[in-house]
């Protein structure tokens, strides 16, 4: 468990956070730019310190100003991935990767570095200097780097920021093979909802140096009074989903959630893996009653069970499938023409072809 | 060929340079560390002390250090007698002339490699584990090489051209303080000196010509070991 109460004033912008995220897992920081995100990291880290405050990962408290206590960051065992990398310019690829294994007490080093070095493609990159890598390739030893430290909880600052979209979807993954290989718990800082969905199991909404909302990332991102923080477009449910089947005939996969099934374009995953699934409201329909002679192949049945009017204009609708809970974004001239009320009975509708690979995170299965 | 008064001035030159350097360079590291990364109450006094052998007339500065340092100088009174080290007409005294009058040259190159070095590294090294002295002698130092190694060629190549300083405060006195520029003078000073001073030169030239040679080489080591072009 990490807990954090603090409090940091930077001129007329005061960081008040309090927040308690699991120590497993991927927790997002999300926010806007200036929301205090980096802030809060750099507190946990101890490259900031807070004018008051307390902050504990596990039974370790790293600092507590009543008692006085400000562990300096060397003695926190808490590795850093910066957006800009920080690869030290007058050493190695190798060097630069074994400068925290090499501080590290033996008995603390059960990240060996040929599996890191293995697990993240760098080997070919050893006995290179950092300044004749690509942007990609920094990450990824600014990765192994801050893995090889040996921390107990691992922090990373916006690490796709600089990187064009490929590179993304390349360093994503390697984040996603991190997480299952070594279990370390993760805070990923991001104001992309896309990252943050694709990865994270706990989600912290950070906004004007407060936290907005904290909890599992389902439950965070179908809240609809988190709408303006997380924006229209991106507003939607996350389901998490396990490969049932493929049909190779029509090139799709079925995949099953508790409260029932989507069909989606055929995914290059094994039958019995999860896969999260992001529904995005704006692409979610609803018919009154049982829908037939229709294209939309993906239809639940659920029950309405509230509201929201945005700009006028459209209206967010909140609907339970069993244990469930997905979005959908309808025009208020829709609602109004339909008569919906809050408790009816109601069926989404998902077309198949919106569910393409930017709305399929890849879950791994965690190893046994 | 020079005679071996003037090898002996070519050597004593290199001599004072050298040792000038070699105790300057501790304590403008120091100096630069504190005008860079600190901020204490008196640092622009001490900005303004660092750099005054830069804007004062040399003759001035030996002038102030005859005053303090001398035989009649608090300071150099409680050196004669505690470890009985006098300045004034010896080898230490064209040591320390030559060492303030290159020191702001020194501090100020320093100073400059500091500053360009990203503190964001030596966060990120804290995070990795390293302490504090860690971090500055694995991170800070070995990036503040290119500016320690110019700082260092500058005040040797300044304390090897060091006059006016010298001839007030120690003296022009063969074998002790008459360096390359107080022997050239010398030598204009005497009648049929011509032809040694014409040597001279020619020693002093060659002298520096080695001198900014062994300077490119040092540089270059230095930044092909930082990676950088």
């Amino acid at each position: 468990m990490i807990a954090v109460t603090v409090r940091k004033q930077f001129g007329s912008f005061l960081l008040d956070a309090v927040f308690t995220a699991p120590a497993r897992g991927i927790t997002a920081l999300f926010g806007r730019s200036g929301a205090g995100k980096t802030t809060i990291i750099d507190l946990i880290a101890g490259i900031l310190a807070p004018d008051a405050g307390r902050i504990t990962l596990d039974d370790q408290v790293f600092y507590d100003a009543d008692l006085r206590i400000a562990l300096p960051p060397e003695q926190r065992r808490v590795g850093f991935v910066f957006q800009d990398s920080r690869l030290f310019p007058h050493l190695s690829v190798e060097a630069n990767l074994r400068y925290g294994l090499r501080r590290a007490r033996a008995a603390d080093a059960p990240v060996a570095f040929e599996t890191v070095v293995g697990v993240l493609g760098i080997s070919h990159l050893l006995p290179r200097r950092p300044q004749t890598l690509s942007g990609g390739e920094r990450q990824r030893v600014a990765l192994g780097r801050a893995l090889l430290a040996q921390p107990r909880l691992l922090l990373m600052d916006e690490p796709l920021a600089s990187l064009d979209a490929p590179r993304k979807a390349e360093i994503l993954s390697y984040i996603e093979r991190l997480r299952d290989e070594f279990r370390l718990p993760m805070i990923y800082v991001s104001h992309s909802l896309d990252e943050v969905i694709r990865l994270a199991d706990h989600l912290l909404v950070v906004s004007d140096g407060r936290i907005a909302a904290s909890g599992p990332l389902a439950d965070v991102v179908s809240r609809l009074d988190l709408q303006p923080l997380l924006g229209r477009f991106e507003a939607g449910a996350v389901i998490d989903c396990t490969v049932a089947a493929h049909d190779d005939h029509y090139v799709l996969t079925t995949l099953r959630f508790d409260d029932g099934e989507l069909r989606v374009p055929l995914i290059d995953r094994p039958v019995g893996e999860r896969v999260r699934v992001r529904l995005r409201a704006r692409d979610v329909s609803m018919a009154v009653s049982e829908p037939r002679d229709l294209s939309i192949s993906n239809r639940l049945a659920g029950t309405i069970t509230a509201f929201a009017v945005r700009d006028g204009v459209f209206v967010d609708v909140t609907i339970s499938v069993g244990t469930t809970t997905i979005r959908a974004l309808i025009s208020r001239e829709s609602r109004d023409r339909l008569a919906l009320t809050v408790g009816q009975r109601v069926w989404a509708l998902i077309k198949t072809v919106a569910l393409d690979n930017r709305s399929l995170g890849l879950l791994r299965p965690p190893r046994a | 060929m020079p005679t071996s008064v003037e090898y002996d001035a070519l050597w004593l030159s290199l001599k004072v340079a050298t040792t000038a350097t070699v105790f300057s360079l501790p304590l403008a590291m120091l100096a630069a560390w504190l005008l860079a990364r600190t901020s204490f109450w008196g640092r622009t006094a001490l900005d303004a002390v660092v750099h005054a052998p830069l804007v004062l007339p040399p003759v001035v500065v030996g002038y102030l250090l005859l005053i303090g340092l001398g035989t009649r100088g608090s300071l150099g009174l409680w050196l004669d007698q505690t470890f009985g080290i006098r300045l004034v007409f010896t080898t230490g005294g064209a040591v320390v002339a030559a060492a303030v009058m290159s020191f702001p040259l020194m501090v100020r190159a320093i100073r400059l490699s500091l500053e360009a070095v990203d503190s964001g590294l030596e966060w990120a090294a804290r995070t990795l584990g390293a302490t504090r002295l860690d971090v500055f002698f694995s991170v800070t130092l070995p990036l503040m090489l290119p500016g320690i190694v110019s700082g260092c060629i500058v005040a040797f190549a300044s304390s090897l051209g060091e006059f006016g300083a010298t001839i007030t405060f120690a003296s022009n006195i063969e074998g002790e303080t008459r360096t390359l520029p107080l022997a050239i003078y010398t030598a204009i000073q005497t009648p049929d000196g011509d032809r040694m001073a014409l040597r001279l030169v020619m020693l002093s030239l060659t002298l520096a010509v080695g001198a900014l040679a062994l300077a490119e080489v040092a540089d270059r080591r230095v930044r092909r070991m930082l990676g950088r072009p």
